[in-house]
């Protein structure tokens, strides 16, 4: 389940972020109060912003079902109450935190010298272009340390899943959000196990080496770094 | 690294608006502005209508049709006066117990990393770069492999359900604070606590006069951040505090909404009680925070 999430959650993050730090770095008057406004979700409580969702996303009368009945869906999914809506309603709901990656993307972008642009349009680069072999390269670093969190992130999961649950008794719905450190917590704390629970621990810090590893082993292939660049 | 460094490209926004846009411009601000509008709707829904929720007097539902985002009919404060006063679930207990651990946290975070930050910057030492790298390694170690360990640790000192082990560990330092506050006093020129030792000032002197009032931007990072981290921290409340009286915000919170009979408009105004502060702290430190976390994202 942990896997799945982050196979999930990383990408959709990832490029999210991305896309609304690309907005955000346009030069036009108005952009710190955007930029303040998104990044709001990521200083409020993990437990609240949940709590908030739980309700929107409630399968009988929460808002977000309103809307979707509003406009033709009949018979809106259960978000929460249902195994394979579950997942995708956690998307749904880290979305809304997603102005905490534009932020650092933001600063990624900043940190790109303005005359790599000018030289790229003065040799006819089109935005497409212009993205793809300046804003991308030059902010690979800034990508890979996103990446890294967001997997980290995802492995750790656990307040939210533990107030859609109402407990670490259940994983969601037929444990289908039962993510590892929930287990962890229900071998550990619940059950008394402790040594079992350590085991756990480790375990999951072995997955978390090797996943940092397989990225660093990334970067070496795909992150460029200006002070690297030849002379 | 400078920690408020994005702010100054307003400066260079402001001299382009002056400037009269071509049409091909115009198209592409709206769409900026559209999309972005869009995003902060996104954004600022849910928070409206749990505003709307929570104003709702007890017999009006919370769900209708279509949904309401922002109040109109309703008004009743009450809820909160209720909630933050309910003899049995009372919020006013929670936020102070809760307020009570941020105070504490960061007075320990600011005092603590500080000092050890300076004895790294500042003193030669032997062995210096070798605790500094050790110091950095505790970063890489996860947090869940430390849980039970600590818990045990502080369950045989007798802590448990005692708030000992949600603020004694502020005053221990912390790595990553101690590391940013390093990086920043490594900026502040030596020749200022030179001359200062030169005129007979002793290190705490100079740490207390110079380089603490100089590190204010940072220290503000610290404190702010320590602040978000405590009010919102969930795993440490529930894992340490059995009595529900010392509670936290967080903890009484999940606590509630697993509750069967739970009133809705009172389980959002406790929504909002608990989500009031951090964004009161957020909005006064905006700039400097995000100035903070984006020179972090940069180190890596």
């Amino acid at each position: 389940m942990t896997v799945k999430w982050i196979l999930i959650s990383t990408p959709l993050l990832l490029v999210a972020g991305l896309a609304v730090a690309l907005l955000l770095n346009q030069k036009l008057p108005g952009m710190n109060g955007f930029r303040t406004l998104l990044y709001v979700p990521a200083v409020l409580s993990g437990v609240a912003v949940t709590v908030l969702w739980l309700m929107l996303l409630n399968g009988e009368a929460g808002a977000v079902n309103q809307l979707l009945r509003a406009v033709g869906w009949r018979n809106p999914p259960n978000w929460f109450e249902d195994t394979f809506w579950a997942m995708p309603a956690l998307a749904i709901m880290s979305l809304w935190g997603v102005g905490g990656g534009a932020v650092i993307f933001l600063a990624g972008l900043q940190n790109i010298p303005p005359h790599l642009y000018e030289a790229a349009s003065i040799d006819g680069a089109g935005p497409v272009a212009k993205f793809r072999h300046i804003t991308l390269p030059m902010l690979s670093p800034t990508l890979f340390f996103v990446v890294l969190n967001l997997v980290i992130d995802g492995l750790l999961v656990f307040g939210p899943i533990f107030v859609i649950s109402g407990g670490a008794y259940t994983g969601g719905p037929n444990d289908s959000l039962l993510f590892y450190m929930l287990y962890l917590y229900r071998k550990g704390f619940l059950e008394g196990q402790l040594g079992y629970a350590t085991a756990l621990a480790w375990i999951l810090t072995v997955i978390g080496a090797v996943l940092v590893w397989l990225t660093l082993k990334f970067e070496r292939r795909f992150v460029f770094y200006e002070s690297d660049a030849p002379a | 690294m400078s920690v408020a460094q994005p702010l100054e490209r307003s400066a260079l926004s402001d001299t382009r608006r002056r400037r009269r846009l071509p049409p091909g411009r115009v198209a592409h601000a709206a769409l900026v502005y559209s999309l972005l509008g869009l995003l902060g709707l996104f954004i600022l829904l849910p928070v409206g209508w749990m505003l709307t929720a929570a104003l709702k007097p007890d017999t009006a539902p919370v769900f209708t049709y279509p949904p309401e985002w922002f109040p109109t009919r309703y008004w009743n404060w009450d809820t909160f006066v209720r909630v933050l006063t309910d003899p049995d679930d009372p919020y006013l207990r929670y936020s102070l117990n809760t307020a009570f651990l941020v105070l504490v946290n960061v007075t320990g975070a600011v005092i603590s990393n500080s000092l050890i930050a300076y004895a790294f910057a500042r003193l030669r030492f032997r062995g210096r770069n070798v605790l500094f790298g050790v110091l950095l390694a505790t970063m890489l170690l996860p947090g869940p492999v430390l849980l039970i360990p600590q818990f045990l640790v502080f369950f045989h000192l007798g802590w448990f359900d005692t708030y000992l082990p949600l603020t004694v560990p502020a005053f221990l330092g912390n790595a990553f604070f101690i590391f940013l506050l390093r990086q920043y006093m490594r900026t502040i020129p030596r020749e200022l606590d030179e001359a200062a030792r030169i005129d007979g000032a002793s290190h705490w002197a100079v740490y207390r006069h110079i380089i603490l009032p100089l590190c204010a931007p940072a220290l503000t990072v610290v404190a702010v951040f320590t602040f978000l981290g405590v009010w919102n921290d969930f795993f440490g409340p529930l894992l340490y505090l059995n009595d529900p009286e010392s509670y936290t915000v967080a903890v009484a919170l999940a606590t509630k909404v697993s509750r069967i009979g739970t009133q809705w408009n009172t389980l959002m105004a406790a929504n909002l009680i608990a989500i009031v502060p951090p964004l009161l702290v957020y909005f006064a430190a905006q700039k400097r925070l995000i100035g903070g976390i984006a020179s972090v994202g940069i180190r890596g």
